[in-house]
């Protein structure tokens, strides 16, 4: 019986994982199924209602209106990930001076809290007293009221995701290139190609892997983005039409208005969402993703 | 412990002859702890005042404090709540207390508590005919004004006897675009601004059965239309100007003759010498229908799980006593104690600001905050719809029509 007991020590193994995933993963997200097909009452209680409230949302202006907010923000943040390769492929450049401090900078916003990043910013985008107007100022460009004009708002908030996400993709990008063989780039320069054409036709191709598994990353956290829209936009604004997302939509049904299966239906939708999004990827990277 | 039972007798006896007048002294039945939530950290020194001295009179409790900040103090006390371990005794708003009630959460307070208080405050913890907190503070909402820039245009300070009519002529004197200078400031606010306004109008917010919106009777949509027209006018700045910057916070740049705020603004601008000299406080103006003021008290509420109800009882009941609202003024904190006749310590804390005379000028018309059963449900509601015609995106009566078919709905499935 020497396999059984390799299967036991395997099943021992990931024990751990599986008990977590189960515990915080799974249950949770069958309770969440559960709570979006009943009504609950704010201090517990549930009445059965079927699939009632996903009626209820799909003829709701709002939850579209998230939708359409969401894939917005989450196609900015998604056009922000070239410049985490510039980044990266600046940062590789052989024999760069002071490499630990760019990388230290790149990787700050990454580390800090996200309360303290949207405060900040909110600070910097002020339409009276805001840096950024006051440069704009200078130049005799009356700035918006980034924050407070819907149709604004999202690509404000966008900006924010791109800068706050680059240190976080430009490491994995910089891994990626870390990983390329050097002989390509010597075959390469023996053949007379120069920089650019060496980064367009063996860095690009051969990054695919890291990109496509950034790309993946960064949308299903862009999809999910609720700190900065709840920090740098007021329930009472004039731009939350503008740019409440998915998950802002969700805390507002669930703990604003404390309609909880409701709230629980709007995050099963996300979750398809997610699922859907993703498995396109997946199928599309054959098309694009080159494996060494 | 058999010597602590005298002595906690004794000590009851000296908070009675004090004046507390309290005849529910807690049996001596061993220690007990208590836990007393609240959110607001301005109040914690008298929070803090209050304990230490209700522990004084009850040696054998213990009450810890909790603050827990605003933003997560509601989820948190649901989550505890639906678990059973909800604090024993926890500050309560009327805009939750209904819920709350229903819910079985909290439990009614005997009627003979709340005597003396006024009944604007106390009857919006009233659910079902029965009393489910017992308010300790006042929030009066009232018009503070800047006298320099009232004195630069050669405007007369505002009175009690002030109406929309002299604060529109005063906004539009105040104004001056080239100095990028606006007369008020026309945020979005309810408690202190366009409830107010609506019943001044001589209309209303809910109706007196809480059954049914008032945001499209005509005189309601007049009291909103008086904000909007500040901004249409251009005497008060654009809607997006408040969402990035806190009206209060505007208001202290001296670029804005008057703010609808509220007098608990006090310690924030007293504590700033440059602007505590420069502005003032007075009323809020009449309108052509009546005069109102919406009155808010923050109460105690005592869970209905408690372990050591009478002590938590005992506490609820203590906090609201003359003595810890008399505790209350003079910390000159955030707080303006609710008991008549205890507050002069808080407006002695703020001496050049005339909070007494708004005191005295809008307790009789003071008006309970409107509240249904899920006030915030209808709320969420009325605060994005209004956000529409206050950016000027619609029309003021389209949207008061709209929220209150959109609140009709809500009411009707209370």
């Amino acid at each position: 019986m020497h396999s059984r007991r390799e299967w036991a020590w395997g099943y021992l193994l990931i024990a751990p994982m599986a008990l977590g995933l189960a515990v915080f993963y799974l249950w949770p997200i069958a309770q969440t199924l559960y709570l979006s097909m009943t009504e609950s009452g704010v201090f517990g209680g549930y009445t059965w209602v079927g699939t009632a409230n996903f009626a209820d949302l799909f003829t709701d202006e709002e939850m579209y209106g998230a939708l359409g907010n969401t894939l917005l923000y989450s196609v900015l943040v998604l056009a922000g990930v070239p410049l985490s390769i510039v980044v990266a492929a600046l940062l590789n450049v052989p024999g760069l001076r002071g490499l630990s401090i760019y990388r230290t900078l790149y990787f700050l916003p990454v580390v800090t809290m996200p309360a303290a990043v949207g405060l900040t910013w909110s600070y910097l985008f002020n339409g009276d007293f805001g840096a950024i107007n006051h440069v704009l100022g200078t130049v005799g460009i009356d700035g918006p009221y980034w924050l407070g004009d819907p149709d604004f708002a999202i690509y404000a908030i966008a900006v924010v995701g791109i800068w706050s996400s680059i240190g976080y993709n430009a490491v994995l990008f910089l891994a990626g290139l870390q990983g390329i063989p050097r002989h390509y780039y010597e075959a390469a320069e023996i053949d007379g190609a120069g920089r650019l054409r060496q980064f367009f036709r063996i860095t690009l191709p051969l990054l695919t892997p890291t990109t496509f598994f950034v790309v993946v990353i960064t949308m299903i956290n862009a999809l999910q983005v609720f700190d900065l829209v709840y920090l740098m936009i007021d329930l009472k604004s004039p731009a939350l039409e503008g740019s409440r997302t998915i998950v802002y939509l969700f805390y507002e049904t669930g703990f604003v208005q404390n309609q909880r299966g409701l709230a629980a239906a709007i995050a099963v939708i996300l979750l398809v969402l997610i699922l859907v999004l993703t498995a396109i990827q997946f199928r599309l990277q054959k098309k694009w993703v080159h494996y060494e | 412990m058999r010597f602590r039972l005298p002595l906690a007798c004794l000590a009851g006896l000296t908070v009675m002859a004090a004046g507390c007048g309290s005849s529910s002294q807690p049996e001596a039945s061993g220690k007990a702890t208590i836990s007393y939530a609240i959110w607001d950290k301005n109040d914690q020194a008298s929070a803090e005042k209050i304990i230490s001295a209700f522990q004084q009179a009850n040696p054998d409790v213990t009450v810890k404090l909790e603050i827990t900040p605003w933003d997560q103090y509601w989820t948190k006390l649901q989550t505890a709540a639906s678990g059973g371990a909800a604090p024993d005794v926890f500050w309560m708003n009327s805009l939750n207390v209904r819920m709350y009630a229903k819910g079985g959460i909290i439990t009614p307070i005997e009627e003979s508590k709340a005597q003396g208080l006024p009944p604007a405050v106390v009857d919006g913890y009233r659910y079902d005919g029965k009393l489910y907190g017992l308010p300790h503070n006042v929030s009066i909402p009232a018009l503070w004004y800047d006298k320099k820039l009232f004195d630069a245009a050669g405007v007369a300070y505002p009175t009690a006897d002030w109406t929309w009519d002299d604060v529109k002529a005063a906004a539009k004197k105040l104004t001056d675009p080239s100095k990028k200078q606006f007369g008020i400031l026309a945020h979005m606010w309810d408690q202190g601004a366009f409830y107010p306004t609506m019943l001044q109008a001589g209309g209303h917010v809910l109706s007196q059965d809480g059954k049914k919106s008032g945001f499209d009777d005509p005189a309601s949509i007049q009291g909103l239309e008086y904000w909007t027209g500040m901004i249409k006018d251009k005497v008060g700045p654009v809607a997006e100007v408040y969402a990035d910057t806190d009206p209060i916070t505007l208001f202290q740049s001296g670029k804005y003759g008057m703010l609808y705020g509220g007098v608990w603004f006090a310690p924030t601008f007293w504590a700033n010498p440059e602007i505590r000299e420069r502005i003032d406080v007075a009323p809020l103006p009449a309108g052509p229908g009546k005069e109102a003021v919406i009155l808010l008290g923050l109460a105690n509420a005592v869970s209905a799980k408690s372990e050591h109800p009478k002590e938590s009882a005992a506490f609820a009941e203590f906090v609201t006593s003359e003595q810890a609202q008399k505790i209350l003024s003079d910390t000159g904190g955030g707080s303006l104690s609710l008991r008549d006749g205890t507050q002069e310590g808080w407006f002695k804390a703020f001496p050049s600001f005339h909070l007494k005379e708004t005191y005295n000028a809008s307790m009789p018309y003071g008006v309970p905050y409107p509240v249904s059963l899920n006030t915030a449900q209808w709320q969420d509601v009325q605060n994005k719809l209004l956000a529409e015609a206050w950016a000027g995106k619609r029309p003021v009566a389209d949207v008061a029509k709209e929220i209150a078919t959109q609140m009709n709905e809500i009411l009707a499935k209370e």
